[in-house]
Order: C-alpha cells, then structure tokens, then sequence
C-alpha cells in the first residue's frame, strides 16, 4: 500500500515536472495541476495511511486517522482551485492579448526593446 | 495635551486640505493653519512641566517583542525643536497661502506640508530609536513630495530625486548604528541609551555605530562631502525652502547629533569627524555662496556653511560649545527662514531671483529691504542682531579648540568662514537691494501684501529683540542646553551680552567684517579668478554613480530575469532538488517502524489506472482535449484513493473541485489553441525528463521513506481527536479542525479564495474593455459549432435535477460537523447545481434569474464568518472561541445548535460566490466572442409558438 501510494506520487511529480517544462502555456497549468495532485496527496500522506478509520468520531472505533493533515489538505484542494483559475484566466488573457500562448517572453521586437531602456 | 495630539494632529490633519480644496484657496490654508495651531498649543500646554525640568512622556507598546514602543517624550531639547517646527511652521502656512499662485493644487501642497510636519514633530518627541527612524524616513519622504511639488518642473524632479537618494541612503546607514546602539545598550529608549555613556563607548562597535549615525545626520543636515543635495533641493516653492532648509529637514541631523551628544560625544573619533565634517562644510559653503547668483541658491550654501558650523560647535564636545550650537540653532532658524521668505517674495514679486538682474530694490520694496537687510546683517554676524551673539561663542569657542595638534587651525578656518560669510551677506543687500533702479526687471517690483511680508516681519523683530536684549533668551537655551547634555553634563555659567571685552572672538569678528568688505569690493575681479577655475561639479559626479549603479543593476538583474519562465522552473527544480539531495545523503536514517499494509487488488488496479493515465497525459499532452479527459481520471482516481485511506471529506472535496477545475479549463480551452505544436528540440525534451524524473524519483523517496516511519513525537491531532466532542460539540474532527481548532486559519483561507476570484473578475472586466475586445468580438469559432446550443432533454434534465442537488448540498452542509461534509463541499455541490443552468439554459436565462451578484455572496460569506468570530468578543473570549448548545424542539429529535455552523456557513457562502464568479467571468468572455445567446432556455420548444422575444428588456447582465 505505502508503495503504491509513494510511486504514485512520485509519478505525479514527475509527470508535473515534466509539463510544467513546456512552452506553452495549457501544458503548463496541466503540470502545475498534477504537481497540486502530487503535494496534495504527499501533505496527506504525512499522516500516515490507515485504511477504514475516518476521523468520525464512533463510539464502536478506539483509534482514528490523523485529522489534521486532511484538514490542512481539504483548504488546499480548495485554494488550489483558486489559484488554478488565476492562472489559467492570466494565461487566457495573455493569448487573448498578444496571440501567442508561450510562458517565456519572446525575443522583443524594436518597440519592446526601446520600452525597455527607457 | 498629550504626547501623543501633538504628533497626530499633523497626520490626522493632512486629510484635510485635499478635501477643503474644492472649498477655496483660504479655505485651505485656513484648515492647515488650524490644524498647526492646535497642534502648537498643545505643545505649549507641556511648556509649564518642561520649565520645571520635568520630563514628559506618554507610552503605548507597540510590539514589545521587536522593542518597538510607542514612546514619546518631551524634554528642553524637544520641545526647543518641535517649537522652531510648529512655530515656523504657522509663519510658512501663513506666507504659503499667499505665495502659491492659483495654478498650483493648494490642498495637495498642505497635505505634504503637514504629513512633513507630523514627521518632524514625531523625530524629536520619539523616545524609541526605532520609533524616530520611522518618522525619520517619513521626513525623507514627505520632503521628496515637497521639493518635487511642483511636477512640471525637471529640476524639481531631479532635485527632489537626489534629495531622497542622499538622505535614503543616509537613513539605510542610520539605521544599522542604531540597531547596534540599541544591541549595546540593551534597549531601544532613548531614555535609556542615554544613561550607558561608558558602556556604548567602552564598546568595541561603537565607532562603527557612530560612523553610521554619522552617516544619517550628515546626509540630512547637507555636510561634506553630502552638502550637494541642498543647493539642487531649492527647485522647491520657496515656502519648502525656507521651511525644510531653515528650520526643520536639515535640523533633524543636527537634532540627532545633539540628541545623542550626552552618549556619543566627547570621543577621539567624535571630535575628529564631527569637527573636521563641520569646518570644511562651513567654509566651503560659504566660498560657493559667495559665487552663487541664484538668490535661493546663495542662500542654500550659506544654509550649508551654517549647519557646518552648528556641527562644528557640536564636535567639540565641551558645554559651551554645545550651548552655542543651541543658540545659534535658534538664530539661524529665525534668520534664514526671513532671508528664504524675503527671496520669495523678491522672486515673486520682481519675477526673478538672478541677483545679476536685480539691484536698486531698496527704493522699490521697502519693507522687503528692511526685512532682508537685517535678517542679513544678523547672518553677518554684525553686533545688536542675533547672529552676532552666537557667532561671538562660536569663535570663542574655536580659540580653545585643537585640532590635528594645531592650536591656530580651527579659529583661522572659523574666521575665513566667517570672512565669506560676512561677503556673502554683504553681496545680497549691496546687489540686491542697493545700486542704481534698473529699468530692466522682469516685473516691476513692488512690495507684497501684508500676508506675505509679515511672516518673515515677525521672525526679523525677533532677530532685533534677541540681538538687542540676549538675557531674554538666555534662561530658555540654557534650559535646551541642560537637557542636551543630559544628566551628566553642567550647563556653562557664561552670560549673554553683547560686550565681553577685548576678547580675541571680538577681533576675529572685525577681522571677518571687514575682510568681508574687503572682498565684496574685490567681487568682480574675484569672480572671473573663480569662474575659469575647474571645480567637481556634484551634480555629474552624483548623476554618474547613479548612473553606473543602474547600469550594474540592470545587467545583473536582465542576466538572471530574462523572462523565460522555463528556465526558472528548472534552475528552481534543480535546487530544490539538490538541497533534498544534500539533506538526505548528510543526515541519518533511522530503521522502519511501521509494517507495510498489504495492496489488494482494487487499490492495485486504482494505482494502476492512475499511471496509465498520467503516463498518457505526459506522452499525449499535445491533444489538449484528450489531456483534459486524462487528467480528469488522475484527479478521480486520487478522489478515490481518499475514500479508500479514511479521508471521506477529502474525498468529497477533491470530486466536486475536479468538476469545476474541468469545466474552468474547457472555458479556457475554447479560445486557446487546440493543440501544442512541437516547439523543443529532443535534447531539451530529454533534459526535462531527465529533472523531472530525479524530482520524481525524490518526492517518492522522501514519501516512501516517512510513510514506513511512525511520527516522531505525538502528533497534535490527538488533541484535536480528544477534544473535538467535548470542545466542538461535533463528531467530524476534520471540519471541526477547519470551522472550530483551526478558524482563523480557515477564515484567511476564504478570503485569499475571494480575492482570488475578484481578481479574475477585474482581469475580465480589464480584457473586456481593451482591445482584447475587438479581437473577441471578431473572432470566429475555430471548431464547428453545435446545432443546438440548448437541447431540450438537458434543460429539462438540469431543472428537475437543481433542487436535487440544492437539497444534497444543503443536507452535506448541515450533516458536516458531524458526519463527512461541512461549508466547502456544500458550498462545491451548489456552484455545480448553478453551473448546470449556466450550461443548459445559457448565460442570459440563468443571469436574468440571479438574485444576488456573486461579489456580494463572497463579501457576505466573509462577513458573516468575521461576525461570527466577533460575536465571541461580547463574551469576554477571543476572536473566533466557538461554543455550541443542544436543543429541543418538539416534535423533533434533539439537535446541536453551534455558532461553527455560523461560521460554516460564512465558507459555504464564500466557496460558492468565489467558485462561480470564476466561472462566470470565464463565460463573459465567452460571451463577447459569439452571437448572443438567445433569451429562450431551450433553441426547440413545443410549448413555444409565438417566436417573438418578450421581455428583452429584463434581462440583466449577470454582475
């Protein structure tokens, strides 16, 4: 089970990793998106893995699974999102702007270059 | 009045002028002089406590784990300064009023006036050296807004520039002295510093924390080689001018010296630097004068060569020489402020200030001629004036000074200093005002109104009345002299008066009279020698170190920062990785603790399809259609993998966000392009496989590692699994961690998710009135459209299915504390429901239907949880204590009533406005790209016979 869960992030990383290396920008958000699976999971992880203890309390169970870490987790999810639709919509508008969804400045034109200096 | 009035009301009162400018120009300054007045009385309602030698303090802490403290005090030497401050500072508000002309936006220039003027008062009140270094950079500051007022003009700019480089950076340097002063001493109050005389210099880093302090007073109060700043600052009004050059800004270095004179003087190092700083300012300062032709500019080098002096009389660090430095603090303030004032009025009355141009004034102007006349003579050093009894002391002080073992060098350089500026004066009155009437002024000049004369009127009958009767002043400057030297010190039992004798100071007085004639004579001849003389210009040396450092700046910076983003991203993986690397191969590995849980086959098969499907995404991620669907299956299968390890509200959590993050990127992917071309060149693709393979291979090691280890120490959240009954009344440990332990934490986390989306709402709005526009609105869908853009079976199906799902949401949230649920997935459930209308009906149909703009759900989803968290204050707890009760209502079963619902619905709100707002700024967009939808839910409906569109007009946007 631990192996599984540990490969599984490990694969995620690096599938995120790898995407987040791309030139444009959709690729990219996809990678930041898998890197988000990937911590997501490593942060819940930390509190160990149990199988079939949810942190309800019962009057039947005496012990439980570490609540925190999903705690912690739950907002993250959530923020996450948040930060995904920043992204994504600075993204858009870029393209929407310019026609040219790449992460990286292009080589500048005359104009840009005199901007720049001034 | 308190401490604590007297430097707010400067602050609180500079929102005045900007909002009295709409009511006229004496209006404006009215409320000013107001605000300066009550601020000046409040000061002098202290004057009895600060007579009986008293000190007056007032406290807040501010934060005492830093020791910073609001702490203010008032002795002799405070209020001496924060009088000259508020005092001259009537007298400006008074002759600004009528020296702005009607163009100049008067309530722009108060507010600046006052918020310097707070700034000052707040350095010589603090108690706390941090407290002052605040006040201080808010001097440079606020002086950078007045000698760069008037915008339109380069050299304002540039001047106001260089006075903020100067004085900033002499502020960065002050800043470390004082931070080492108070690790000495053990303290950052003044009052406290100031009784560890022999520990501070006992210390070995007292020389550099001098040399830093130093460095902070002698940038700010223009001394060599920093005096270039002043001369180029007086592009300011004139009314800046005389303020900030007379009285206040470059007081406050002098202010410093002599405020920490008690613990840092007396030294080797002290006498050395101060003195030598000191001398070489005054007497160049007073050569340049001489050779300046600009009035203001004459007149900011004479300002130069004065603080030099001041500073001279500081650095000799006996009694006297301080009590001199006192009194010739309070004369020069009184002097030049008229002398400023009086060019201003020439300036503005005459239309030029070029002393070549003027002449024969004395007839035109009379009253003006009076005035500047004496302020003049007083700055001479000519006897019955002030300036002659403190430039007395001065030179009798230089006859006992020794410096670099020569007894004769201190009062040689002191009388030429005075020498030139005995000529110096001597020019103003003989160019300006006497000589022939010329025909040739730019204006016919003529006196001013009263407004404008009696300011400096009132300083000049000062100027006499201290000259003439010294005793007057005399109690007062050896009360700021008592203060200055502090405990230790014993104020010099030297009499004022105007005759003391044959003594030598006396014939160094007629000496720098009369070579002062002498040169005056000589002017011309002198003046060309000068004039074909090279001399460093300041202003290019300056403007090249700028220069160079920006050059350097921009190399570096352009070097690191190219904007590729890639190249970030690689060099940051790099190093993360690297420094897990460094971490793991030095530190030590303790055995496994934990067993490994067996892997059934249904996990195996989850885990598997999670490989499959982010293998598939990585190789397929050109198809972007195909890699959304693939990163779809990642996220459910990670949404199920949290069901299967007992984390149900995750599970939840993470299935209802997947939905919203996927129909948010088809928003986006409607625009974007379809596929990602083939760009990277193998090599690079096998580069970033090879990082994002060691990043993965990390992540899995450190997870695996950890994941076969038990915790170290007890976890927390036993705590937490103890208390969450008995303390938060609910069953569900992790949303009472999230509505309960861990509140405050929650509630910062829905405001990020609202400004979040009010950012993607400002973006929106800012693409949708650009040109981004245009281009939308000309933009022809790249796939073929669907037929029918609203099919009947799915309208149907997402009405009768909406209450449904409002129903699930509103059973999840109100089952969440203590069952999996609460406010976020609650809140994740209703966005869907609301989505599905935006996608079967369209936009038009379901915003005409919105009650509530999505911005007020977030606010009031905020809101409603800060209340909630402030309820508890009414009860004596902290922010955020929750508290629960049971009821019961027949015929019910007993239920919980607590206020973390309240708060849990403060999270529903935010979560649900925050989710759709995104969500519908994304559709806006989508909007202006294509044919308005039609007003009809469904393209086909039976029921419809009449085509016809009713009620167009209704229809709301949805904002």
């Amino acid at each position: 089970m631990e192996m599984l869960v540990a490969s599984a992030i490990g694969i995620m990383t690096a599938g995120g990793i790898y995407l987040v290396l791309r030139l444009r920008t959709f690729p990219v958000i996809l990678g930041i998106s898998l890197l988000t699976y990937a911590v997501n999971v490593f942060l819940f992880a930390s509190g160990r893995l149990t199988i079939g203890a949810p942190p309800v309390l019962r009057d039947s169970m005496s012990s439980y699974t570490d609540p925190l870490p999903q705690a912690l987790v739950l907002t993250a999810i959530v923020i996450s999102f948040g930060m995904t639709a920043v992204v994504v919509m600075i993204g858009l508008g870029a393209f929407l702007g310019s026609n040219d969804d790449h992460v990286d400045d292009q080589p500048t034109g005359l104009e840009d270059q005199a901007e720049g200096k001034s | 009045m308190s401490l604590f009035f007297i430097v707010a009301l400067p602050f609180f009162g500079a929102l005045l002028p900007g909002l009295m400018n709409s009511a006229g120009r004496s209006a404006c300054a009215g409320v000013t002089f107001t605000v300066s007045l009550a601020a000046f009385f409040g000061l002098l309602t202290n004057l009895p406590s600060v007579l009986a030698g008293e000190m007056v303090t007032a406290r807040v802490d501010w934060m005492p784990s830093l020791g910073l403290n609001f702490t203010l005090m008032l002795d002799g030497l405070g209020f001496f300064f924060a009088f000259l401050i508020l005092g001259i500072g009537l007298l400006i508000i008074a002759y600004a009023r009528h020296y702005l002309s009607r163009s100049d936006n008067m309530g722009e220039f108060f507010t600046y006036l006052l918020l310097f003027q707070g700034a000052m008062v707040g350095i010589v009140l603090s108690d706390n050296i941090l407290l002052l270094l605040v006040f201080w950079e808010l001097t440079s500051l606020s002086s950078f807004l007045l000698i760069g007022y008037w915008k339109h003009l380069p050299e304002g700019r540039q001047g106001a520039r260089m006075a903020l480089a100067v004085t900033g950076m002499g502020g960065l340097a002050m800043i470390g002295g004082m931070l080492i002063l108070g690790q000495i001493a053990g303290s950052y109050d003044l009052s406290v510093i100031l009784q560890n005389r022999d520990l501070i210099q006992a210390d070995p880093l007292y020389v550099p924390a001098l040399i830093l302090i130093l460095l902070g007073c002698f940038t700010k109060s223009a001394q060599f080689p920093f005096h270039f700043w002043l001369p180029h600052a007086m592009a300011a009004p004139t009314p800046v001018s005389a303020y900030l050059h007379s009285a206040t800004m470059v007081k406050a270095g002098i202010f410093l010296m002599a405020r920490m004179w008690p613990v840092l003087s007396g030294t080797p190092e002290w006498f050395m630097i101060v003195t030598t700083a000191g001398l070489v300012t005054m007497v160049l300062g007073a050569v340049i004068a001489l050779f300046k032709h600009d009035l203001k500019a004459l007149l900011a080098f004479s300002t130069v060569s004065h603080l030099g002096l001041i500073t001279m009389l500081l650095g000799t660090g006996t009694a006297f020489g301080a009590m001199a430095a006192v009194f010739h603090i309070l004369n020069h303030a009184t002097f030049k402020a008229a002398l400023f004032m009086s060019a201003g009025i020439i300036d503005h009355e005459a239309h030029t200030r070029d002393i070549r141009r003027l002449g024969g004034l004395r007839t035109l102007m009379p009253v003006t001629f009076v005035i500047a006349t004496l302020a003049a003579l007083s700055m001479a050093g000519i006897p019955l004036l002030n300036g002659f009894l403190s430039k007395e002391m001065m030179l009798e002080e230089t006859t006992h000074t020794v410096s670099f073992g020569a007894p004769w060098l201190v009062p040689v350089m002191a009388t030429v200093g005075s020498l030139f500026s005995a000529a110096y004066c001597f020019r103003l009155i003989g160019h300006v005002f006497l000589g022939p009437v010329r025909d040739d002024y730019p204006a016919r000049p003529h006196d001013p109104g009263a407004g404008m004369w009696l300011p400096p009127a009132i300083l000049v009958v000062l100027v006499v009345v201290i000259g003439i009767a010294p005793f007057l002043a005399e109690p007062f400057v050896k009360l700021v002299t008592a203060s200055l030297l502090g405990i230790e010190g014993e104020v010099p039992k030297a009499y004022f008066k105007i005759w003391h004798g044959l003594v030598p100071a006396l014939f160094m007085s007629i000496i720098a009279t009369v070579g002062g004639l002498l040169v005056l004579a000589i002017f011309h001849p002198a003046l060309r020698v000068w004039e074909t003389t090279p001399r460093p210009e300041a202003k290019v040396i300056f403007e090249a170190i700028v220069e160079t450092a920006a050059h350097l700046a921009r190399r570096l910076i352009l070097g690191l920062h190219n904007g590729a983003f890639t190249r970030y991203a690689v060099i940051g993986s790099i190093a993360i990785i690297a420094a897990g690397f460094h971490a793991w191969s030095t530190g030590t590995v303790a055995a496994p603790t934990r067993a490994p849980q067996a892997a059934g086959p249904v996990p195996t098969a989850g885990w598997l399809m999670l490989v499959v499907a982010t293998v598939g995404l990585v190789v397929m991620h050109r198809n972007r259609f195909l890699s959304l669907i693939l990163i779809g299956i990642v996220g459910l299968m990670v949404s199920i993998g949290f069901v299967f390890l007992s984390a149900p509200d995750l599970a939840m959590t993470q299935f209802t966000v997947e939905v919203v993050t996927i129909i948010l990127l088809l928003l986006a992917l409607n625009f974007l392009p379809k596929r990602t071309p083939v760009e990277s060149s193998v090599l690079r693709r096998v580069r970033d496989a090879g990082v994002a393979v060691a990043g993965g291979l990390a992540t899995f090691g450190l997870a695996y590692h950890y994941l076969l280890r038990g915790a170290v120490t007890a976890p927390i959240s036993e705590f937490h699994l103890a208390n969450s009954y008995k303390g938060g009344g609910g069953t569900n440990v992790v949303n009472v961690i999230l509505v309960d332990f861990r509140g405050f934490d929650t509630y910062g986390e829905i405001i990020v998710l609202g400004i979040a989306a009010l950012l993607i709402y400002a973006l929106t709005e800012t693409l949708l009135n650009g040109p981004v526009r245009a281009r939308l609105l000309n933009r022809e869908p790249d796939e073929v459209r669907a037929g029918d853009m609203h099919p009947m079976m799915m309208v149907v199906l997402t009405r009768v299915i909406m209450p449904v799902v409002l129903m699930v949401g509103f059973y999840i949230f109100l089952r969440g504390h203590n069952e999996p649920g609460g406010g976020f997935i609650a809140g994740l459930i209703v966005s869907i429901a609301v989505v599905m209308q935006y996608m079967a009906s369209g936009f038009a149909w379901t915003s005409a239907r919105l009650k509530y703009p999505y911005h007020g759900v977030i606010g009031a989803g905020v809101l409603v949880a800060g209340f909630t968290g402030i309820g508890s204050w009414f009860v004596g707890k902290p922010f955020l204590t929750s508290d629960f009760t049971y009821v019961r209502i027949p015929p019910f079963e007993k239920f919980e009533l607590a206020t973390a619902a309240l708060f849990d619905l403060g999270v529903f709100l935010s979560v649900v406005g925050a989710v759709m707002l995104s969500l519908e700024s994304f559709s806006r967009l989508a909007r202006r790209a294509q044919v308005p939808d039609s007003e009809h839910p469904m393209d086909i409906d039976p029921s419809r016979e009449d085509p016809a569109i009713e009620g167009a007009g209704s229809i709301r946007e949805g904002v």
